[in-house]
């Protein structure tokens, strides 16, 4: 394993024509959690698209490396394969397609292996408790008529259930209630037990109590503008990013 | 950044059903149409006195009529072509055992025998222009429920019952094609089940046409009487030809007070195929209809089953998938008419078109000035999996009546790359994911299906991509 797990490079990215990240660096090591915030619009959710592979973003320069090895031009699913996760602002609905089938072709795709179909059932039941999720959720169809906490929640389950190694959570905590936060936090944690990375992708300093914060970035106008440890999150919800920002520039 | 490959779901696989057998018939008519052609089918049919009759009268309302120009276009179809009768090398046999070999293997490969001693509680099965194979379990028949072929039905102990009912719902006038079929029919299945009496297992008839340039024109014709309860199979294959071969069968369904009847089809017919068939129901007071309809084979398809809820509190639900792959236009839909009290109508159809392929869904619902308290809701979902694929939905309403509740909708989309790109974040590939979101679209009806049919939708549907 190589001591970088991610490592982004001058990377830029244009989206319909318009340039939304402008020469991204970000480096990752094992068993780290990175915090990024930045104002609107900054490029932090094209920034979880790109290095998840989503089409929609062309790649102009830079290059992402994932364990070493040049994942840029990869598609999608291999890059899963690979071990990068990331839980969805806003997830997909798929109509006629339970979340638990859904769950279950995700984990033969990633395995590679035929499925014991039992056992599976278990796994995901005792990780739905975890998520104080009822158990109907699995036969129900994948975030369809999820309520906002629901799909959230269901997208943490997905992330407990394939086991990454890295895990972009984006905006995970936003229009959830205080004790969803909670669940969605422990859930985090129990992910964090292991040696896996995280990339949180945040408004919002409530979603990271509880966990070690090690590197704080503040991404805007396509860049990383300010890198710091966890206090700087602190220091962004006292002084907001226009202020830091502009210390950043004297 | 991988590039936006043309990848899609590849058409029908049909590889399955493209097995033919070598011509085996005993006796065939000559192509085209006279009426010394009919004649012909009478006399190998021994036709009753008034069948001949109707045979010709039809014959010549047959010549009187139009061909349709409202929908695709037929011009492929040369009647003066089409063998209309070809009668396989077998009487028809209650063991499978005594059907002969290479008509037995064929029902073998598309798992008729199989499926009845598994799950059926009868099976008729037709070979080209006669059936060849009938049987119900004692059990079923002990609770008084006929299930023979038309030809003996037409001549045995229910032939007074089957004379007042042929053609009597869908007559020899509805339209040219149902002309046709009036003048030249042969095969198919007829059911009584008594009052009272509930089916608990489905009853089934499959369709398999051989010969090439032929015709196929069964006449499947039920009576389900008041309070009684029956669940009715239909299915038909055939392998392909590189000439025309037509399929214009006629469906007649009688559901009676308090009765309900379940009619499933999957149509799987070849892409030589023109399929111009004719469905009605009519339903009694407090009677349920029920239709499950997928249709995934022919090159042209007109088919509206079409129910008219004639009791008071009748009910009816059609559940449709239509799949059109390359050169396919399949032009499907349903008809309701609503003429008792506080009726209600239900239709739910899917469609989904690719390589080129156009399905169309029409709707037609009215509501007489005395059919108060009706209620009806359509809707129909389309989705196109390519740009070079087309959907249209037509549909049409007449509502006589302000008491009644009437809803429809349509919608029209395509696979959205945000949800493959999602499914594919999870580890599937871009085919699987394509494929996963087109059987979730097709769940609704694949779920409505017996479960050997839902199977073999599965099949059919048979979601393998196609790098393209």
């Amino acid at each position: 394993m190589s001591d970088e797990l991610l490592r982004v490079e001058k990377l830029c990215v244009t989206v319909d024509g318009n340039r939304i990240l402008n020469g991204l660096d970000l480096t990752v090591r094992p068993g780290e959690t990175h915090v990024i915030m930045g104002p609107n619009g900054a490029g932090k959710s094209t920034l979880g698209n790109v290095i998840m592979g989503n089409p929609v973003y062309s790649v102009d320069s830079g290059r992402i490396f994932f364990d070493g090895l040049d994942i840029t031009d990869m598609k999608t699913d291999e890059r899963a394969k690979l071990g990068i996760f990331i839980s969805f602002q806003s997830p997909q609905e798929v109509p006629g397609v339970t979340l638990e089938e859904f769950m279950r072709a995700s984990r033969s795709a990633v395995t590679g292996k035929p499925l014991k179909v039992f056992a599976f059932q278990k796994e995901l039941r005792s990780v739905m408790d975890t998520l104080s999720m009822d158990h109907s959720y699995a036969g129900r169809d994948l975030n369809v008529g999820f309520s906002g906490g629901e799909k959230k929640k269901a997208e943490i389950l997905q992330m407990l259930m394939m086991g990454p190694r890295l895990a972009i959570l984006d905006e995970t905590d936003s229009g959830l209630d205080v004790d969803a936060v909670k669940i969605v936090s422990e859930g985090i944690r129990h992910f964090k037990k292991e040696d896996n990375s995280l990339i949180i992708i945040t408004h919002n300093a409530r979603i990271l109590e509880g966990l070690d914060v090690d590197h704080t970035h503040i991404l805007s106008k396509g860049r990383i503008t300010r890198n710091g440890d966890a206090s700087l999150v602190d220091e962004i919800e006292r002084e907001g990013f226009k202020a830091l920002e502009e210390e950043e520039q004297v | 950044m991988q590039t936006d490959a043309k990848k899609c779901v590849r058409d029908v696989d049909r590889s399955f059903y493209d097995f033919k057998d070598a011509e085996n018939a005993s006796f065939k008519t000559s192509a085209g149409l006279t009426p010394e052609v009919v004649s012909q089918i009478s006399d190998e049919k021994h036709d009753p006195d008034w069948m001949r009759e109707f045979r010709q009268r039809s014959l010549k309302i047959y010549e009187s009529l139009d061909i349709p120009d409202w929908g695709p276009p037929i011009d492929g179809l040369n009647m003066d072509d089409i063998v209309t009768y070809v009668r396989p090398d077998t009487a028809m046999r209650g063991k499978w055992s005594e059907v002969p070999e290479d008509i037995k293997n064929t029902f073998e490969r598309l798992g008729i025998p199989e499926a009845e001693r598994k799950s059926l509680a009868g099976v008729g099965a037709q070979y080209d222009s006669e059936v060849v194979y009938h049987n119900v379990k004692e059990e079923v028949a002990a609770q008084g429920v006929v299930y023979t072929d038309m030809e003996s039905a037409l001549t045995g102990e229910y032939r007074e019952m089957v004379r007042e009912h042929f053609m009597k719902l869908v007559p020899p006038t509805d339209h040219k094609f149902a002309a046709l079929h009036g003048a030249v029919w042969s095969g198919g299945s007829f059911v009584y089940v008594p009052p009272g009496v509930k089916v608990d297992i489905p009853l089934q008839s499959y369709f398999r046409l051989n010969a090439p340039g032929a015709g196929q024109f069964e006449h499947t014709l039920i009576i389900v009487d008041k309070g009684a309860d029956l669940h009715f199979i239909e299915g038909c294959s055939a392998p392909k030809y590189s000439v025309a071969n037509l399929h214009a069968g006629c469906v007649e369904l009688f559901v009676g007070e308090g009765a309900r009847l379940r009619y499933s089809t999957i149509e799987n017919w070849s892409k030589n195929m023109y399929n111009l068939n004719t469905k009605r129901a009519v339903i009694e007071k407090d009677g349920i209809m029920e239709w499950v309809s997928g249709s995934f084979g022919s090159h042209t398809s007109y088919l509206y089953p079409m129910t008219i809820l004639k009791g008071d509190g009748s009910r009816m639900e059609y559940t449709g998938i239509t799949f059109a792959g390359k050169g396919q236009q399949l032009d499907t839909g349903a008809k309701v008419a609503h003429s008792g009290r506080g009726t209600s109508s239900h239709i739910v159809a899917k469609s989904i078109s690719k390589s080129g392929g156009e399905c169309v869904f029409r709707s037609s619902v009215t509501v007489a000035e005395g059919a108060v308290n009706t209620r009806s809701s359509v809707s129909c979902d389309s989705l196109m999996l390519d740009s070079d694929s087309r959907s249209d939905t037509i549909p049409a309403m007449d509502i006589r009546n302000a008491s009644s509740d009437i809803g429809h909708e349509a919608r029209i989309g395509r696979i959205s790359d945000d949800a493959v790109f999602y499914l594919m974040s999870r580890g599937l590939s871009e085919e699987d994911s394509r494929a996963m979101i087109v059987s979730g679209f097709a769940e609704p009806v694949a779920k409505e299906l017996p479960l050997e049919y839902a199977v073999e939708m599965n099949n059919l549907i048979k979601l393998e991509m196609d790098n393209g």
